[in-house]
């Protein structure tokens, strides 16, 4: 009999019943919840009379519709008052089901995605869901991660369990070493370009080879991150010494014996090596260039000394369309080099990369320079309120300051423009965020959508540049 | 959750590609905290050509004439045929409220995003899958004839065009029986709330570290 993948793995030690029907119920270690997908969820629970099944396994913070200034003020800050009664909801279902929350005006609260590893509740081996799709990011730990819907959000307070159909496996193999100045960002939005946008539909994605071992624990979580812009609903990387060394001396994660339990139990989160995988795709991490998005969808992406592409070349009637109307709505014309479109406005942030690592890349980028005159503004938003103190000690935030960004508060911010911050119509925003989506960023607002050090980079400019070139 | 076993209603065709649902129900509307009312915000962006903003009398607007849903001829679908990859991005159930409160009941497709897909059949929206092929002449025949209807069949599995041609599609099981009976699948779950309990403790024995740790 072959091997497992990681992925069988993490499934079979998660199955409490395999039902007749080929559905499986699965049970949920850590079930992380933010104010816009579980109102109506809690709502579900208190009709129907249920309760939590566990309370310890949730965990809650605001982060879609938190302000990025002013946040003395706790929810009273948030001027939006729609926004504010979302919040208030988080925090008024929390108290009443005794749900653990980090509330806005917490030193912990930031992006879900940012605080669950940052806080050791994102442990190997552990299946996670959120009311969100990002949660593939917890992936990175060798877990079995996934965003769910509010149906489901209920479904798992009320049963620690979620219904579920078992994916196929995929391998995305990157080999050798990446070239100086390319990130996590740049192999996944080379790997999206390539697959496609429902180049991962029905799989979950194992991320391994060189390149990927060669990660930081930040950068594999970029990738795992935008493994849901590959259509994969989980994307994931074995357990290593990275992934364990990161772990250790979080607030949650274990401690004395049941640390060197665990430790062990971690590490056979692994594919074995003869396990096998429904589709493997392979890269070589030498070809990877600074990638940039010049369109609507995540795969309408190229290097940053490539073009615009010329929708006449393309043969498939549906993508010739899709790249025009993507053209239309960018405001670019076919053959346009990267370099040269014009843009107004940097975002450095996201569940994508916000954490400390993206932080020190961007401001290694502008240190001592100066913004571009061109550009309306570049603001840095950290995940949460602890990289944002532990940026302010490394002193990052003078950095910037200094260079002419802005330095906000943690929380979503501009990556869906549900705050105050948002791009103005037909504006090019260069966006470290993980969706170019239109009207994504703003009504009418276009992303580009590159890694922090490639942002930073532009910001300086007030255009692409590519930084592989950059004193290497 | 509303039961569906038999629908027919009026196609309305969607022509695009990679449909996501940030376009389908744009985020401003998800600041709600209610389930409903997302209807008149149903792919707004394409519908109108103002910029949305929740709590508006959409019926005061201007809507984009080119845009399908505006015709006179698709007001009244219930039938949504849609290109590759419908739903991808953001897994916000709002995007089949946004539908099922517009009236959809059934979305047509060669292929969906997988939690869209899934967070359809929690709602009463049954999501079919159909060659590209198929819905390529599903398209022309939409297109050239005003009333068309399309007939889906969730016993028998089957979709049928106004000339009686007959196209079968494949659901798993459990999603099937959950949509056919409108089931509550909490209650379905808990069921078997004996099992979910002693899979439990056997877990806090062999995994300790991951109950009651924390802050
Ligand atoms: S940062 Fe963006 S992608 Fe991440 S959870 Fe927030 S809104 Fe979603």
């Amino acid at each position: 009999m072959a091997g497992k993948t990681l992925y069988d793995k993490l499934w079979d030690d998660h199955l409490v019943k395999q039902r007749d029907d080929g559905s499986a119920l699965i049970y949920i270690d850590r079930h992380l919840l933010h104010e816009v997908t579980s109102p109506q969820a809690f709502e579900g629970l208190r009709l129907a009379g249920r309760k939590p099944w566990r309370l310890d396994a949730n965990l809650a913070t605001p982060d879609h519709n938190v302000p990025t200034t002013d946040r003395e003020r706790g929810i009273e800050g948030i001027s939006d008052p729609v926004s504010r009664i979302q919040v208030q909801t988080l925090d008024n279902n929390c108290d009443e089901f005794g749900i653990l929350e980090f509330k806005i005006k917490d030193q912990r609260q930031g992006i879900v995605h940012v605080i669950g590893p940052e806080q050791g509740a994102t442990l190997p081996g552990m299946t996670i869901v959120c009311g969100d799709s990002h949660t593939s990011t917890h992936g990175a730990f060798g877990t079995l991660a996934h965003g769910i819907g509010t149906s489901e959000v209920e479904h798992v307070l009320a049963t620690q369990c979620l219904v579920q159909q078992k994916m196929k496996n995929m391998l995305v193999q990157v080999n050798g070493k990446l070239s100086p100045g390319i990130t996590g960002k740049d192999i996944v939005l080379a790997v999206i370009g390539r697959i496609g946008t429902a180049g991962g539909n029905g799989h979950a994605i194992e991320f391994g080879g060189e390149a990927i071992r060669d990660l930081s624990m930040e950068a594999r979580m970029t990738i795992c991150n935008m493994s849901i812009e590959a259509g994969a609903r989980v994307g994931m990387v074995a357990v290593d010494d990275t992934t364990i060394e990161y772990v250790n001396g979080r607030p949650f994660a274990p401690k004395g014996e049941q640390w060197d339990q665990a430790v062990e139990y971690w590490r056979s989160l692994h594919s074995d090596p003869d396990a096998v995988f429904d589709k493997v795709v392979e890269f070589e991490a030498e070809d990877i260039k600074p990638q940039v998005t010049w369109g609507t969808s995540p795969e309408m992406v190229t290097g940053v000394t490539g073009m615009v592409p010329d929708p006449s070349q393309e043969p498939d009637p549906i993508k010739r369309e899709g790249i025009e109307r993507a053209l239309k709505y960018m405001g670019l014309a076919p053959n346009t080099p990267i370099s040269q479109i014009k843009l107004d406005r940097i975002f450095i942030g996201s569940c994508t990369n916000s954490r400390i690592e993206d932080l020190r890349l961007a401001a290694a980028m502008v240190k001592g320079k100066t913004v571009s005159p061109t550009l309306k503004q570049a603001m840095v938003v950290p995940g949460s309120g602890l990289v944002k103190i532990q940026a302010e000690q490394e002193g990052l935030d003078k950095i910037f300051l200094e260079a002419g960004l802005e330095w906000r508060d943690p929380g979503c911010s501009m990556c869906l423009a549900m705050n105050a911050d948002k791009l103005g119509q037909g504006e090019h925003c260069a966006s470290t965020s993980n969706r170019n989506f239109e009207g994504r960023q703003g009504f009418g607002g276009r992303t580009h959508l590159v890694s922090p050090a490639m942002a930073a980079a532009a910001a300086i400019a007030g255009h692409f540049t590519d930084i592989s070139e950059m004193n290497h | 959750m509303k039961a569906l076993q038999q629908h027919k209603g009026i196609v309305a065709p969607l022509d695009r590609s990679n449909v996501d649902t940030d376009m389908i129900i744009p985020k401003q509307f998800l600041k709600s905290i209610k389930r409903s009312g997302f209807g008149p915000n149903l792919f707004d962006e394409l519908r109108y050509l103002d910029e949305g903003k929740p709590d508006q009398d959409s019926s005061q607007r201007p809507v984009n004439p080119d845009f399908m849903l505006n015709q006179e001829r698709y007001r009244n679908a219930s039938v949504l045929l849609a290109r590759r990859n419908f739903g991808c991005g953001s897994s916000r159930e709002h995007a089949p409220w946004a539908l099922e409160d517009f009236g959809f009941r059934v979305i047509v497709a060669p292929s969906f995003a997988d939690i869209f897909y899934n967070n359809c059949f929690k709602n009463g929206v049954l999501p079919v899958v159909l060659d590209e092929k198929i819905v390529d002449q599903l398209f022309a025949e939409a297109e050239a004839n005003e009333g068309y209807e399309l007939a889906i069949d969730l016993e028998a599995n089957t979709v049928t065009t106004p000339s009686g041609e007959s196209f079968t599609f494949a659901v798993d099981d459990f999603r099937r029986e959950c949509l056919l009976k409108g089931l509550d699948d909490i209650g379905v779950t808990l069921e078997d709330a004996g099992v979910i309990k002693s899979f439990e403790d056997k877990r806090r024995v062999t995994a300790p570290w991951l109950f009651d740790a924390g802050a």
